[in-house]
């Protein structure tokens, strides 16, 4: 499967190698800096949880009362204000809240202590995670494990109880992924929501304690169909490393986690989201959570035919933080889509083709394919085979997370029986074609194979330019999505903070020491790029 | 001349279904679809499928006869009547009776964030297989992009001394659509120049009769393509050329 088609290595190798120069270059300038959010997380990993009287989170009213401290990160003067005080990390949030207790500049004298104790305070908070990660293990164990390509879908009604019986009835119908849409919006609140929720807009909120509802129902489920439910959120926008955090505590199985994202698609600032995306991946990494990255979207702004090349472009580029943020070939969902207007002759031929290079390109990767948006028409029968096209091309080029499209996509959210519809077509389609791929080769130099070598030649090209001009000036000269950003510009740039030479987080470490390795279902390694070891 | 459904004979008046209700499957859910589309007012009902999609849920796909019929003629409504020319006939139409390039402004106005509308018309690459206006050699088109306010879309509009304006709302979310077409309307009756510009819009909410009703010369819904907003704008700038 993986030598299915003849591809160029010494492109496949210049590829990953720009990717490489890429994510270093970004990479000294993550090292260089941290961000309001990053600081909050880091908070969040402490144990700190809840609100003040007007609902903001005390994480949040920590980090705006230390806001001159940033710069040296929070946990020093956090940790030596326990120290004095003897109270527990919540206590303290309290305290500061209450305008009881005030955060200071940690003398000289008192540094040793507050860094020893901050170590301790680190490892248990990455003990916690490691924790979840273990009852995972046993509860897949337990409850036993869904055939791949797993079956994503989404639940989006507002209300996460409304949210949980949608997510059962699917779990039953075939669903092995249960993705909660989050509100409109959410991503560019500058703090997490708290307790459960029961509106929305077009979504539900990601609250600590909507996660744990949603994992209490998927895991009932679960248990009754012998086949572990994950649960998929989002760790992007404003709040990246909190919401990776949250998922650590309640046991997601996927996050959303794309390193350039927000810049593109939310106007967040590009120096602020590199900084976030690595330590909310160091989390995820050690959660033993599965990234989705979000290509796929590339095309819903670019044409498919002529930029497809992008989307392998960005693969790369989001292969290359996510190994540098200790992620794992198996916990790396790389996203792709390549929607083709329906009309073009032949477009079920090049979308295998692109699919099959995405496939070759990463293996060992659970690469998540997405459906049919932009094209789906209001003919819902038409659409149901443009879906069942789509899921022909995910079987056949050995995808591994399939997003299920809807075959009412174009008019509202999924009625009970769309959803339903879908996954029948798409186990229809499945198990109808699971050993069609090993039956069958491409002819050798055919429409697919140059469409495939064509594809990675322009990626390897925008690579190297990329890599000439650097991420920051690409991202600003309208490279990705044709979506041009500026470095400065966008939302969330005023929590973005060069670092002092004292800078000191414990948590980067104890995230990469002594970490769990491997696949709940056992290795399945696949890419092997160089990975510099970087950590504030 | 009343018209029914047409399945396989005339007048046949023959539908077909599908629901789901939030019952269990039982031996008896057949006939609980069946007179449920019986009370609706169809006879000669067959249920196609009736299955459980869920311990709690039954789907059905049925078929059902109706002698309800319909003549259009008495469909009475402000539809905007294009004749759809194609690309090359528009730019030869423009170009021997207008004379000169249509020029064209549009934009995604005040809080609207979504470019995706106004750049299906007018991006170069265009929609569905039809170029955007960008693309037209007698158009000089301009699209602003998004989040642009009212006053600013006036200034570009009459600075550039622009036939037509073209205005998105994707975002319809309580209304805010609405809110935002008045403002420009009022903006431009208040500068004295709403007769100055064929005004357009588009977006999901969109239908010509509200788009009257708000006080624009033409309104396009969902699956517009470039080629019918191009139609229009090329046949009613001419027509307001030569009348003038």
């Amino acid at each position: 499967m993986n030598d299915a088609l003849r591809l160029n290595g010494d492109l496949v190798d210049r590829a990953r190698a720009a990717a490489s120069a890429i994510a270093d270059d970004i990479q000294q300038h993550i090292e260089e800096h941290t961000t309001d959010t990053t600081e909050r997380a880091t908070l969040r990993l402490l144990g700190i949880a809840g609100v003040n009287e007007i609902d903001v989170p005390l994480v949040n009213v920590v980090a705006e009362h230390a806001r001159d401290l940033l710069p040296s990160g929070i946990m020093r003067p956090f940790v030596d204000l326990m120290n004095r005080t003897g109270k527990t990390a919540q206590e303290i949030a309290e305290g500061v809240a209450g305008g009881d207790l005030a955060l200071t500049e940690v003398p000289e004298e008192r540094r040793g202590a507050a860094e020893a104790r901050a170590v301790e305070l680190a490892n248990e908070g990455v003990a916690r995670i490691d924790a979840v990660r273990m009852r995972r293990e046993q509860l897949v164990a337990i409850t036993g494990e869904a055939l791949k390509p797993y079956v994503y879908v989404i639940v989006a009604t507002g209300n996460i109880y409304e949210d949980a019986a949608q997510a059962k009835a699917a779990a039953r119908a075939g669903a092995d992924v249960i993705a909660v849409i989050r509100t409109t919006a959410q991503s560019l609140l500058d703090y997490v929501p708290y307790g459960e929720t029961t509106e929305g807009f077009g979504g539900t909120y990601a609250t600590q304690e909507n996660f744990r509802l949603m994992r209490t129902a998927l895991d009932e489920v679960g248990m009754e169909l012998g086949r572990y439910i994950r649960l998929c959120n989002y760790a992007s926008g404003l709040c990246m490393p909190e919401i990776a955090t949250m998922g650590a505590l309640e046991r997601l199985d996927m996050m959303l986690n794309d390193s350039m994202y927000g810049i593109i698609f939310r106007n967040i600032n590009m120096q602020r989201t590199f900084v976030d995306q690595y330590l909310s991946r160091l989390i995820n990494a050690r959660a033993g959570i599965i990234i989705n990255t979000g290509e796929d979207n590339y095309l819903t702004t670019a044409d498919a035919f002529e930029k497809g090349y992008t989307v392998v472009s960005s693969d790369f580029i989001n292969e290359a933080f996510a190994l540098r943020a200790n992620l794992e070939p198996w916990q790396i969902g790389l996203g792709h889509a390549f929607e083709i207007n329906p009309q073009t002759p032949d477009q079920v031929v090049y979308q295998i083709a692109d699919a099959q290079l995405i496939r070759q390109l990463f293996p060992g990767y659970p690469l998540k394919y997405m459906p049919p948006t932009k094209y789906m028409p209001g003919d819902i029968f038409q659409g149901h085979i443009i879906d069942g096209m789509f899921n022909f091309t995910g079987i056949f080029t050995g995808q591994e997370i399939m997003l299920l499209g809807m075959l009412t996509e174009a008019l509202h959210t999924p009625l009970l029986q769309d959803r339903y519809l879908s996954i029948k077509n798409a186990k229809y389609v499945f198990e109808s074609c699971r050993d069609l791929a090993d039956e069958v080769i491409y002819k050798p130099g055919g429409k697919i194979e140059q469409r495939a070598n064509d594809q990675l030649a322009k990626a390897v090209d925008q690579l190297e330019h990329v890599r000439d001009i650097s991420l920051f000036k690409a991202l600003e000269d309208g490279e990705f999505a044709d979506v041009k950003r500026d470095p400065q510009g966008g939302r969330g740039f005023e929590g973005v903070f060069r670092v002092t030479p004292s800078y000191f987080n414990p948590f980067f470490a104890a995230l990469r020491e002594g970490r769990m390795s491997g696949a709940p279902e056992g290795p399945a390694p696949g890419g092997t790029a160089s990975v510099k070891e970087g950590g504030h | 001349m009343v018209i029914r459904p047409y399945g396989d004979t005339k007048d046949d008046g023959i539908i077909q279904f599908s629901f789901t209700l939030p019952m269990p499957y039982s031996v008896k859910a057949a006939d609980v679809g069946k007179q449920f589309l019986e009370k609706l007012g169809f006879h000669t009902v067959a249920i196609a499928e009736c299955k459980a999609i869920d311990p709690e849920y039954t789907l059905f796909v049925a078929y059902g006869r109706t002698d309800v019929g319909i003549d259009p003629d008495e469909v009475k409504g402000d539809y905007l009547e294009v004749e759809e020319m194609d690309y090359y006939a528009i730019n030869a139409l423009i170009k021997e009776r207008l004379g000169r390039k249509l020029r064209v402004v549009g934009a995604a106005i005040e809080s609207d964030a979504h470019t995706v509308g106004i750049d299906a018309i007018m991006n170069m690459k265009g929609f569905a297989g039809n170029y955007g206006l960008e693309r037209y050699p007698e158009m000089d088109a301009l699209n602003m992009g998004s989040q642009i306010p009212c006053a600013q879309l006036l200034r570009t509009a009459l600075e550039r001394n622009a036939d037509a304006i073209l205005v998105s709302q994707i975002v319809t979310q309580k209304n805010i659509h609405v809110q935002h077409l008045t403002q420009l309307i009022e903006l431009l009756e208040a500068e004295g120049v709403r007769e100055r510009f064929v005004l357009i819009v588009g977006g999901p909410r969109i239908n010509n009769a509200f788009a009257k009703e708000l006080g624009y010369d033409a309104g396009f819904g969902p699956r517009t393509t470039p080629l019918e907003v191009a139609s229009f704008l090329a046949q009613e700038v001419v027509r307001r050329h030569e009348e003038a």
